[in-house]
């Protein structure tokens, strides 16, 4: 019994590092790729083309239909199948990002068409382009609008970067796992990755609360 | 393209897969049910003036929304192990949607009874109804109409990510479908049906929430 499983020691500390760096990296890819394409979707979509509009719509709303997980095994097979497999990073930044992009699309969207018509005729009326208009007033006041909503979906992504361990990415997660399976010590191991994830998760979900609250008044 | 697709397979398993997407509806709406009893209470809690529960509420509702879901269900599933607690897949997944799920509902009950004006409770407590009465006809109704969508997402999530029971091998849709393709090695095909079949639930469900909301708030909503 003693030689088939060794208790957690200070160095499986590597190990757990690399699991947390994998995590922050990933989902720090997966932000901000999803963030620039959904601004750009969100305002695309904002500028009411009906046929973009639904082109859009409906292929988002397969990214937010179906489970994160099973669009994971799906692209990682597909492409495997298709003769040209990726590194699980690479496979799991795509699908994350553009799951990702879906939700910000929607954030990014309602904040553009939050901005009252009113306000771009009025920038119009003082001789701004169409540019003006937009890199001076919807940018900004769209933006600003939409910060707590986008801090919520990043928090998410955060969380569901734990599922990219499916198709093999050695993520936190996936590192703990391991580590139970070989010292057979699930609560200690588990408790400590509930905890990273909490320090990183808490603050920012309260300072997002904080913004909302001082912006709703 | 050299991949070839054999749907047949697939749909000489169609029962099973049926069968797995009912098991995925079965423990959605069951931890929808609990997750909504659960959180009522809760956000009582949370309104109480009572320090104690007040702090386990917090606290429940703190750990839920900061930690992945994937967490939640390893817990469950390997964590209270250590307690000599051993669940089956199905219990280990419905405890963790449930403690998941009563945790973000909560903070939506709150939300949505503290968006309603406390002079509501005293204009009708002046126009001669009963406290009951007065969260029965006025109270309640509008809360009901600012949380039903909260509820509806809040559902269609539980039911996404009852697929995280793949992981546990739990029976469920993903579950079936991974078990399916590890036989036939159809992996493409399994689980491109169960993505479609994840989609079609999903947009029924929506569907079937907004025919409801319409009989319900009678397009006031």
């Amino acid at each position: 019994m003693n030689s088939l499983f060794t208790p957690l020691s200070w160095s499986d500390s590597g190990l757990i590092l690399t699991g947390v760096w994998n995590t922050i990296i990933i989902s720090v890819v997966a932000i901000v790729v999803g963030t620039v394409l959904g601004l750009i979707i969100g305002f695309a979509r904002s500028e009411s083309n009906k046929v973009v509009n639904a082109l859009f719509g409906s292929v988002l709303d397969v990214l937010r239909s179906v489970p994160l997980i099973i669009q994971l095994i799906l692209f990682s097979t597909f492409v495997g199948a298709m003769g040209s497999p990726l590194a699980p990073f690479v496979a799991g930044s795509i699908v994350l990002s553009l799951y990702t992009m879906a939700f910000m699309s929607e954030v990014f969207r309602g904040g553009f068409e939050s901005v009252s018509p009113s306000m771009q005729t009025a920038a119009r009326s003082l001789g701004m382009t169409k540019w003006q208009t937009i890199y001076h007033i919807r940018l900004p006041i769209g933006l600003r609008a939409v910060f707590p909503s986008w801090l919520g979906v990043s928090l998410s992504v955060i969380k569901d970067s734990a599922l990219v361990s499916v198709i093999g990415y050695m993520e936190l997660l996936r590192t703990s796992e391991q580590l139970i399976s070989r010292t057979q010590q699930p609560l200690e191991i588990l408790i400590g990755v509930g905890i990273f994830y909490f320090i990183i998760s808490y603050p920012l979900s309260h300072y997002g609360r904080y913004v909302e609250r001082k912006m709703a008044i | 393209m050299d991949y070839e697709f054999h749907w047949n397979i697939v749909f000489q398993n169609m029962p099973e897969l049926l069968n797995g997407a009912f098991v995925t509806l079965h423990v959605s709406v069951l931890a929808m049910l609990l997750g909504v009893v659960i959180a009522i209470l809760l956000a009582i809690a949370k309104m109480n003036n009572t320090k104690f529960f007040c702090h386990v509420a917090t606290v429940w509702v703190e750990i839920a929304r900061n930690t992945p879901a994937l967490f939640q269900i390893y817990m469950a599933y390997f964590g209270l192990g250590a307690f000599g607690i051993h669940l089956s897949p199905y219990v280990a997944v419905l405890s963790a949607l449930v403690f998941i799920n009563a945790g973000y509902l909560t903070e939506t009950f709150r939300g949505g009874f503290q968006s309603i004006p406390t002079t509501q409770y005293s204009a009708s407590k002046s126009l001669g109804m009963t406290s009951f009465q007065a969260y029965r006809y006025i109270i309640l109704p509008q809360m009901l109409r600012r949380i039903y969508h909260p509820m509806t997402n809040q559902f269609v999530w539980s039911i996404l990510m009852s697929s995280l029971g793949i992981l546990v091998g739990m029976s469920e849709l993903s579950g079936t479908t991974q078990r399916l393709q590890s036989l036939s090695f159809r992996t493409l095909e399994f689980f491109i049906v169960a993505a479609v079949m994840y989609f079609v639930i999903t947009k029924l469900v929506l569907f079937s929430s907004s025919l409801l909301a319409r009989r319900l708030f009678k397009g006031e909503i």
